[in-house]
């Protein structure tokens, strides 16, 4: 049995039937062995399965009901907590500070998510030609990945600054008019857009071209025998082939742009829980840390916790439905 | 459109060689990857008004070692780059082990409902962490826990994403008659799982272990509410409180934090860059 085990190990090609090596273990002969055996069968799944569940159950699932039951109270930090019904989910429709975090959190998810994904795809496409340096290209590319929220953000924030960062400059030679990217709506949303997607391009653009790299060859050789050009080609064959890595990249990048906290708040120094002066760029993760951490408001926080889920449920719906209405548009 | 298949010069649809535009695109994108990188390394090397002074400075400063040994000493970077390699270590560590253990039983093992909790695995995915902070908070403090690294580590120990990523690789990688002969051979399941499994597993085991690093270096949510600047901070934790001007205003010295934090992880993708570039395809592929 060792020597087998040990040619595994090695990676060779799992051996034939192994004959067992003189001295060692037989199959077990013994009751009391064998009904070991039988648990060791039947039970060892769970427990290889149980740190996962356990882990989740602990941190994850209870949590999650218990933010549900928090939601429909009155709970200060520290307090006891009353009940109340849906009275903060009614309270979230009629603040205008929650309409504006989901407005914020869905157009900053927009402006940061669809360049991105589109970048990326245009990166992978690049990539994917035969290069010289191409690891460089593909390390370089991904280099903003393993830079952290909170350094990202502290470098932009100063590339960003009104007064002396290098982007108003750079503008200033190209003859625009300085940008506040801090006060002002659109442009300070742009900025935190901007650092969601310098982060994340090389990422996806790595994660497009591994798709791209299992397109079949004769796909494009037979576009190509059709007269198709590589434009042509990208749109008609290699998009539609790489489809469903492209709806796992929207789905995976929607969710984070629905729990979007880091960027805005560093990005807005000291007035980062509120989102800026104007709360112009508060997101909904800001504006539930305020209201539980700042306010102490916990039940209130709670329901903002529980609208992102629903929402996210919202456009996991929505997906469903469009990938059926696709899949019948294919008649397949 | 039928046309008889011939096969063509083998050159044809994705194998084209790149030409001089290809180059040029991504010369301009591996240099807005990598500008910001480089001007927080200028603007850590330059005094803190230099750094604020319009036009922002392109070229590195004489300040650097300066501004390094101010920030390390200043505001405990030192500890916090402990801490965060501690946290980071154990997380990936403990992810890498129970993922492998899950993924090996829900890619090899029959187990009544194994179908239904590799769903449940995979829609957990889908859960913001938004979701948990709160009543996490409520128990930490509860248990005298805020500023201590275990409320940290303990929601991360195991991710589903790692139990994804493991099954995906050992359904392929692992071949079903190896375990079976193992079995046949007498060894109970913890012994196959060691002399089998992990010797299987092992360049995904590397590559889970790498990402989740990674994660766990950058994670910022519930560190940033589980711990304080001036408690026991990550890295993460500490450079927002800098940001935050908790500490201090000197833009050099928060850039200096930002190059210290990011320093670390950027030397092993250096080194490691093909495997981590190649782990995150693989991981992508068989989605």
């Amino acid at each position: 049995m060792a020597t087998s085990l040990r040619a595994a190990a090695d990676g060779s090609p799992p051996p034939a039937p192994p004959s067992p090596a003189p001295g060692a273990p037989g199959p077990p002969t013994s009751s009391w062995r064998s009904r070991l055996y039988r648990w060791d069968l039947r039970l060892s799944p769970y427990a290889y399965v149980a740190p996962f569940f356990l882990t989740f159950a602990a941190f994850g699932l209870f949590p999650l009901i218990y933010t549900g039951w928090l939601s429909l109270h009155r709970v200060e930090l520290g307090g006891d907590a009353q009940w109340r019904g849906l009275d903060n989910y009614t309270a979230l429709a009629d603040s205008e500070f929650f309409w504006n975090a989901l407005a914020n959190t869905f157009t900053i998810g927009v402006v940061s998510t669809v360049p991105q994904l589109l970048m990326a795809l245009g990166l992978a496409h690049l990539l994917n030609y035969k290069l010289r340096g191409r690891g460089f290209f593909r390390v370089a590319v991904l280099a903003p990945y393993a830079t952290s929220i909170a350094a990202a953000t502290l470098v932009f924030a100063q590339l960003f600054n009104t007064d002396y960062g290098l982007i108003n400059t750079v503008l200033g030679w190209v003859g625009f008019d300085p940008v506040d990217w801090e006060s002002s709506r659109w442009p300070a949303q742009i900025a935190i857009s901007t650092i969601v997607t310098w982060r994340w391009t090389g990422y996806n653009a790595l994660i497009y071209l591994a798709a791209m790299q299992a397109v079949p060859q004769d796909l494009y050789e037979a576009a190509a025998l059709d007269g198709a050009s590589r434009w042509r080609q990208f749109l008609s064959v290699t998009i539609p082939s790489i489809r469903p890595t492209i709806l796992f990249t929207i789905v995976v990048s929607t969710i984070g742009a629905t729990q979007l906290f880091g960027e805005p708040m560093i990005f807005g120094g000291s007035l980062g829980v509120s989102g800026g002066s104007g709360n112009q760029f508060q997101t909904l993760s800001l504006l539930m840390y305020e209201k539980g951490w700042v306010t102490g408001a916990l039940g209130q926080a709670s329901a903002i916790a529980w609208v992102m889920l629903l929402l996210l449920l919202l456009i996991g719906a929505v997906r469903l439905l469009l990938a059926r209405v696709n899949r019948k548009k294919l008649g397949a | 459109m039928s046309r008889v298949r011939v096969s063509l010069r083998p050159s044809a649809g994705r194998q084209h060689h790149a030409g001089p535009l290809t180059y040029v695109l991504l010369g301009l994108a591996a240099l807005v990857s990598l500008f910001p990188l480089y001007w927080n390394l200028v603007a850590a090397s330059h005094s803190g008004e230099r750094v604020v002074e319009a036009p922002a400075p392109l070229l590195p400063g004489p300040r650097l070692f300066d501004n390094l040994t101010f920030a390390w000493n200043q505001v405990d970077m030192g500890e916090a780059l402990v801490n965060t390699t501690v946290v980071a270590g154990l997380v990936a560590l403990s992810t890498v082990l129970f993922s492998t253990l899950a993924g090996f039983a829900f890619a090899k093992l029959p187990f009544k409902g194994r179908g239904a909790m590799l769903t449940l695995v995979v829609a957990t995915m889908t859960i913001p962490p938004q979701l948990s902070v709160i009543p996490l908070y409520r128990i930490i403090t509860d248990l005298g826990w805020v500023d201590q690294l275990q409320s940290v580590v303990l929601p991360s120990l195991v991710a589903a994403f790692g139990v994804f990523f493991m099954r995906q690789y050992l359904i392929e990688a692992l071949p079903v008659e190896l375990v079976e002969a193992a079995r046949m051979d007498g060894a109970h399941s913890l012994r196959i799982i060691w002399h089998v499994v992990f010797p299987v597993a092992r360049p995904a085991m590397a590559v889970l272990g790498m990402l989740v690093f990674v994660q766990a270096w950058n994670d910022f949510f519930w560190p940033f509410i589980a711990l304080t600047p001036d408690g026991n901070p990550t890295l993460q934790v500490a450079l927002a409180g800098l940001g935050s001007g908790n500490h201090t205003v000197d833009q050099s010295i928060v850039l200096t934090g930002a190059l210290i934090s990011t320093l670390p992880l950027l030397l092993v993708f250096a080194v490691l860059g093909k495997h981590i570039v190649g782990g995150i395809t693989a991981g992508a592929v068989k989605s």
